[in-house]
């Protein structure tokens, strides 16, 4: 099979990185990389800020771009759907007809928006699903940045971080924008109640209005506007409803495959599927985490894709290591930054420690007093701590809560123990 | 305070051991680092990869790191080391004179 090369589904950040990966591990080689969208691999943080503040025609934030595919020697085909997966015969089948061979394949197919699935109000009302939007690529973006005009307002469903990040750029567009969020408050997935609470604030502060705790009865929608009706009997019109309301791995290939499946595309500490010459990686998979005793976690978060597309290259050409890197993702909201290491919900008392101006930071201990996550909010210097922080949860160090709530304790001094 | 090209940045003590501060000078910001050997250098203030204040990044050994994207560099000699970033950092000479950082920036 000398001919076969290294192919990989999902042009996003995990598939990019990865394939220029297996060059820089000395891969020489076909690599084909394919992508559904029209474009070379581009980073998504931007699409939900800048893209759609940006005054002028955006562009996306290319990863690679064609002098780069050239360079590395990487085959972009771009617009290609793969549909099926031959495991027998080493083949991906695509959409336009095509075949293509693989010594290893990597999938590499992301997450997508979940959808809204909301009854329609009343038996004479219509309910045009297109209407809604949804964040997830560029085209997204460019659908979403037409709509947020000064005045125009806009609903967003779901209280999490693309819903919030959205509404912070609406706001900065000068629309009038809502949060409905089922949930008693927003953010409930992912960070501690007291930056929920600063996170609310500055949104509140800037006009954000909030509708927590209550579900959707049902929507209606004509001629571009649509009618929310929420449990509570209240109603809200819109000129835009945007849903961002979590993400769904993209699994129905893998699985059609005869891949094994658990909350995404299983694979084993070294990101292999069942099938040991097909390899998952980025946030269509779940994998065993060393950090949290072999824990199956499965993370949406732009770090992982690049550090598992990065990690999964050296898998794919042979290495054992196991994938052990601690969980870490941010959001920049208005002026806030917010990072959070480590994965909270394995902590059982927090520990707060104030920066001043600066920001704030939580520490999340485990009945061990071992490191399970640490999240700050405020300015950009909390992101030098919560680094230190992701040092201590890799480092197993028992500690002080007293010392973690003392600004004046470096944690560089913690971490060299 | 200048002087044949040369301008202060801080004074030595400004920057603890192993880290980094932020030094703006008119329109321009560099970061400028202190290494665990008290050995100090200068770097352009923004990541190659987008606009974000390296000051506000984790200094390890000859690295520093980029506060929101990881990507690194060796502070050193500017060489990009880890992606997302790709392009070096521009470096600037330093002197140590009268407990002062001198910078030259042109």
């Amino acid at each position: 099979m000398s001919n076969y090369g290294m192919v990989i589904i999902g042009a996003g950040e995990t598939g990019a990185r990865a394939a220029v990966e297996l060059r820089s591990l000395g891969w020489t080689g076909k690599i084909t990389l394919i992508g559904e969208e029209a474009h070379a691999p581009y980073e998504r943080p931007p699409l939900s800020k800048p893209t759609l503040l940006e005054e002028h025609n955006p562009s996306p934030a290319y990863i690679l771009d064609n002098k780069q595919l050239e360079e590395h020697r990487i085959e972009l085909m771009k617009g290609c759907k793969a549909v099926s997966i031959d495991k027998n015969n080493h083949s991906v089948q695509l959409e336009n007809g095509q075949n293509i061979n693989y010594e290893r394949l990597l999938l590499a197919t992301g997450a997508q928006p979940r959808r809204l699935s909301i009854p329609l109000s009343g038996s004479q009302s219509r309910f045009d699903t297109s209407s809604v939007l949804y964040l997830r690529s560029f085209g997204d973006a460019l659908s979403l940045r037409r709509r947020l005009e000064p005045g125009k307002r806009v609903v967003i469903i779901g209280g999490g971080f693309i819903g919030l990040e959205v509404a912070a750029s609406a706001r900065e567009c000068g629309c009038e924008v809502t949060v409905i969020e089922a949930g008693p408050r927003i953010l409930m997935r992912g960070v501690p109640e007291a930056i929920a609470a600063i996170v609310d604030a500055r949104h509140r502060s800037a006009g954000v209005q909030f509708k927590l705790g209550v579900g959707i009865a049902g929507i209606s929608s004509s001629g571009g506007e649509s009618i929310i009706t929420l449990i509570n009997g209240e109603t809200l019109a819109c000129d835009a409803l945007i849903a961002g309301i979590g993400a769904i791995p993209e699994t129905a290939l893998a699985a059609a495959s005869g891949l094994a499946i658990e909350n995404g595309i299983s694979v084993d500490e070294k990101l292999a599927t069942s099938d040991p010459n097909i390899f998952a990686a980025g946030d269509c998979c779940s994998f065993p985490h060393p950090l949290y005793g072999g824990m199956r976690i499965r993370l949406e978060a732009w770090r992982n894709a690049q550090d598992q597309g990065t990690h999964v290259a050296g898998s794919m050409l042979g290495a054992k290591e196991a994938y052990a890197a601690v969980p870490w993702f941010w959001s920049d909201q208005y002026d806030l930054t917010l990072q959070v290491s480590g994965l909270q919900g394995i902590g059982t008392t927090t520990v707060h420690r104030t920066l001043g101006s600066s920001g704030d930071l939580f520490f999340h201990l485990t009945d061990e007093r071992t490191l399970a996550a640490a999240s700050g909010i405020g300015g950009p210097g909390i992101a030098k701590d919560i680094r230190l922080a992701e040092m201590l949860i890799a480092s197993k160090a028992v500690l002080d809560p007293d010392a973690l709530a003392r600004p004046d304790v470096k944690l560089k001094v913690l971490l060299k123990g | 305070m200048t002087y044949e090209g040369w301008i202060t940045a801080c004074e030595e003590e400004d920057i603890e051991e192993e880290d980094v501060i932020r030094f703006d000078y008119g329109d321009r910001t560099f970061a400028i680092y202190r290494s665990a050997k008290n050995e100090y250098f200068a770097t352009d203030g923004y990541c190659t990869h987008e606009k974000f204040h390296l000051a506000d990044g984790l200094v390890m050994g000859n690295h520093i790191e980029c506060p929101k994207h990881n990507g690194r560099f060796d502070y050193t000699t500017g060489e990009a080391k880890r992606a997302p970033v790709c392009q070096a950092l521009k470096t600037y000479p330093l002197k140590q004179e009268s407990g002062l950082i001198w910078i030259r920036i042109n």
